[in-house]
């Protein structure tokens, strides 16, 4: 009960106002038009560049986070390796924002300490490569306790019984890790499409993504702001990812259909 | 979800039941007393200072000032301490009254101003004055409160409301400052050559930021443009972009300092040599593109501190040497008295002197340009420099 309230306050209850707030005009009067702006190709084209950039970073941030964590995981399991990886992820997780966005800038940027990187104000390849920074980490962190879960002696037996490292891979290992890899590909994509901190000091004199023009329009000071259009996009983004999970749920279980 | 799937997504982490309920038990206190803030006292003695529209109608300066120093705080929002000098004004505030001054959100927008107004209504932190841009003045006159300080006949008519809802307080012009190692930059088009790889940028995205917004009408009018349309301003950034000039990092005390964004267009008094503090950086006003811009001071209609919140636009708009109009000029931004200071004698002629040479006619946008404008902003913009 008391998580069921805890729950309500934080996830419902923003929700219900961000669907409220989007069928309202300005003078409190309900609208159903704010909605179609959603069809407006503007509009679009911030989805598909939020799109476009999540899709991108948690592509990357997966298979790379995942052959870390499985060269981190075949590892000593009590050695220095394996937990100073798990620490550093800890950290690097959790990085992100004005000084991440920054410390690329003074390497890569047009005074770049390393090299003028000329891609690096390119979107999405710079901000997809910051965005890296912490969803590799973020990726080894959550996939490595599946990699644990893959016993020894399923490898040994497949071996036993003339399996190749690629028939393991396709007919054990696979299987038995894509419902969890799938979990872990959701949890960067989300991680991606929501990160406003970073990609706003990055650079902030153009908007690509969504959350870029839903700060726009909640403090633009020539006149753009409007509070309706911000819970519009917010909307947008919320059915994005009703979609993505749904998507998501049809894709587990298939992928787990094996373990019924 | 299967099981390994859950586990996997939390690592195994599972939250104890008493520890759930404390930490629920905390939340739900956090959010109480943030929404408990203690009320306002809007009246001093006998006097309702909110609805008092001019210092003489209130008693006099004297009755004003004892007021203020009652209350004790005033509350301001947005103010940066580099920005047109606030910092020392602030401070001179301080020492010269006693009252303390709550400075919130000092790299906030205008627009923030206003959302702060109207979400923190009520409590005791809400802002007292707010120094908007002339867009936002202009839409919100509904939340100010009407008063003409002492020194009202000083401003000009044109830069003041009538009834007193808000009244322009300080501005420039539009000026491209950069490093010296470009040698001597006389018009934008040389911004066009080579030697300017990645080098030109604004100060925020012109669909947000109204200083941005005025760097690229002022393109706009150095490329023949008129105010009525912005076009040729976002065509010109356009072929900035093509030729790889122009960068998309917001040009900010950092990043000019760390010589990422060696050429910049932002208003003048923020583009002048001590406060980006690059050595020898100059500064440049297109004879042809003369573009100004004023803000705007406003006084909260439920300003927790009404008599404070009248104070400080007098002190503000005093001619005095150590008024706000001459600590204001100190900063590099031209007063909005300065017309009837200089002929008055009370303006600080050395500071008058250090402003760069504007010629040629100012031209100020009207409401209505600058909602077309940033309307095909909205439209363009994106596609233009992306």
């Amino acid at each position: 009960m008391p998580f069921f309230a805890y729950v309500g306050v934080f996830l419902l209850l923003p929700a219900g106002i961000v669907i409220v707030n989007a069928l309202k005009n300005s003078t409190g009067g309900w609208q159903l038009s704010a909605v179609t702006e959603l069809g407006n190709p503007l509009v679009r084209s911030y989805f598909i560049g939020s799109l476009k950039l999540c899709v991108i970073s948690c592509v990357t941030g997966a298979v790379l986070g995942a052959i870390l964590a499985y060269a981190v995981a075949a590892g000593n399991p009590d050695g220095v390796v394996r937990r100073l990886y798990l620490a550093v992820s800890g950290v690097l997780a959790q990085s992100g924002g004005v000084t991440l966005a920054f410390a690329f800038q003074a390497l890569l940027g047009p005074a770049g300490l390393l090299l003028h990187a000329s891609w690096y104000y390119e979107f999405p390849w710079g901000i997809a490569l910051i965005y890296a920074y912490f969803q590799i980490p973020l990726m080894v962190l959550v996939f490595m306790p599946a990699i644990d879960g893959l016993k020894v002696q399923w490898r040994e037996a497949s071996e036993n019984l003339g399996a190749s490292a690629w028939q393991y891979w396709r007919h054990v290992g696979g299987p038995l890790l894509a419902p969890a890899f799938l979990g872990s590909t959701l949890l960067l994509f989300a991680n991606a499409l929501s990160a406003f901190a970073t990609i706003a000091a990055w650079e902030s004199q153009i908007s690509y993504i969504v959350p870029q023009q839903i700060s726009t329009s909640l403090s633009s000071e020539v006149g753009l702001s409007n509070i309706n259009y911000a819970d519009v996009l917010a909307l947008g983004m919320m059915i994005m990812v009703i979609v993505i999970m749904t998507g998501y749920a049809l894709l587990q279980r298939r992928a787990s259909r094996w373990l019924r | 979800m299967n099981a390994m799937g859950m586990g996997t997504l939390t690592g195994g982490i599972r939250v104890r039941l008493p520890h759930r309920i404390g930490l629920a038990g905390l939340t739900a206190l956090a959010l109480l007393a943030a929404g408990c803030s203690s009320g306002s006292s809007g009246s001093s003695g006998g006097t309702n200072w909110s609805t008092v529209t001019t210092a003489s109608a209130g008693g006099g300066m004297a009755k004003l000032i004892a007021a203020a120093k009652k209350e004790g705080t005033l509350n301001v929002i947005a103010l940066p301490p580099t920005w047109a000098n606030y910092g020392n004004i602030i401070k001179a505030f301080t020492a010269k009254y006693g009252i303390k001054v709550n400075s919130a959100n000092p790299d906030g927008t205008s627009q923030q101003e206003v959302n702060a107004i109207k979400q923190e209504n009520g409590t005791a932190a809400a802002p007292d004055v707010v120094d908007v841009g002339q867009a936002v003045a202009l839409v919100n006159t509904g939340l100010f409160a009407p008063y003409e300080v002492s020194t009202w006949t000083s401003i000009p008519a044109t830069q003041k409301q009538s009834t007193g809802l808000w009244y322009e307080d300080y501005g420039g012009y539009m000026a491209v400052g950069y490093s010296s190692k470009f040698g001597t930059i006389t018009s934008l088009n040389q911004l066009l050559g080579s030697k300017f790889k990645n080098a030109v940028a604004l100060n925020g995205n012109p669909t947000s930021a109204n200083a941005a917004l005025n760097g690229v009408m002022m393109a706009n009018l150095a490329e023949g443009g008129t105010a009525g349309s912005i076009a040729k301003g976002v065509a010109f950034f356009h072929k900035l972009k093509a030729a790889g000039n122009f960068s998309p990092v917001s040009a900010t005390g950092a990043s000019i300092k760390a010589g990422t964004t060696p050429v910049v267009f932002n208003w003048d008094y923020l583009n002048l040599p001590s406060y980006v503090g690059v050595p020898n950086w100059k500064v440049f006003v297109p004879s042809n593109a003369v573009l100004g811009g004023y803000y705007a001071q406003a006084i909260n209609k439920n300003a927790p501190h009404p008599a404070a919140a009248r104070l400080w636009e007098e002190f503000l708009y005093s001619q005095a040497a150590g008024g706000g109009q001459n600590l204001w000029l100190q900063g590099g931004a031209r007063p909005v008295e300065e017309a009837a200071m200089t002929s008055g004698k009370t303006i600080d002629a050395a500071a008058a002197a250090k402003l760069p040479p504007v010629s040629g006619t100012p031209v100020f946008l009207t409401q209505a340009q600058n909602t077309a404008a940033a309307n095909y902003l909205a439209a363009n913009w994106a596609k233009a420099v992306s």
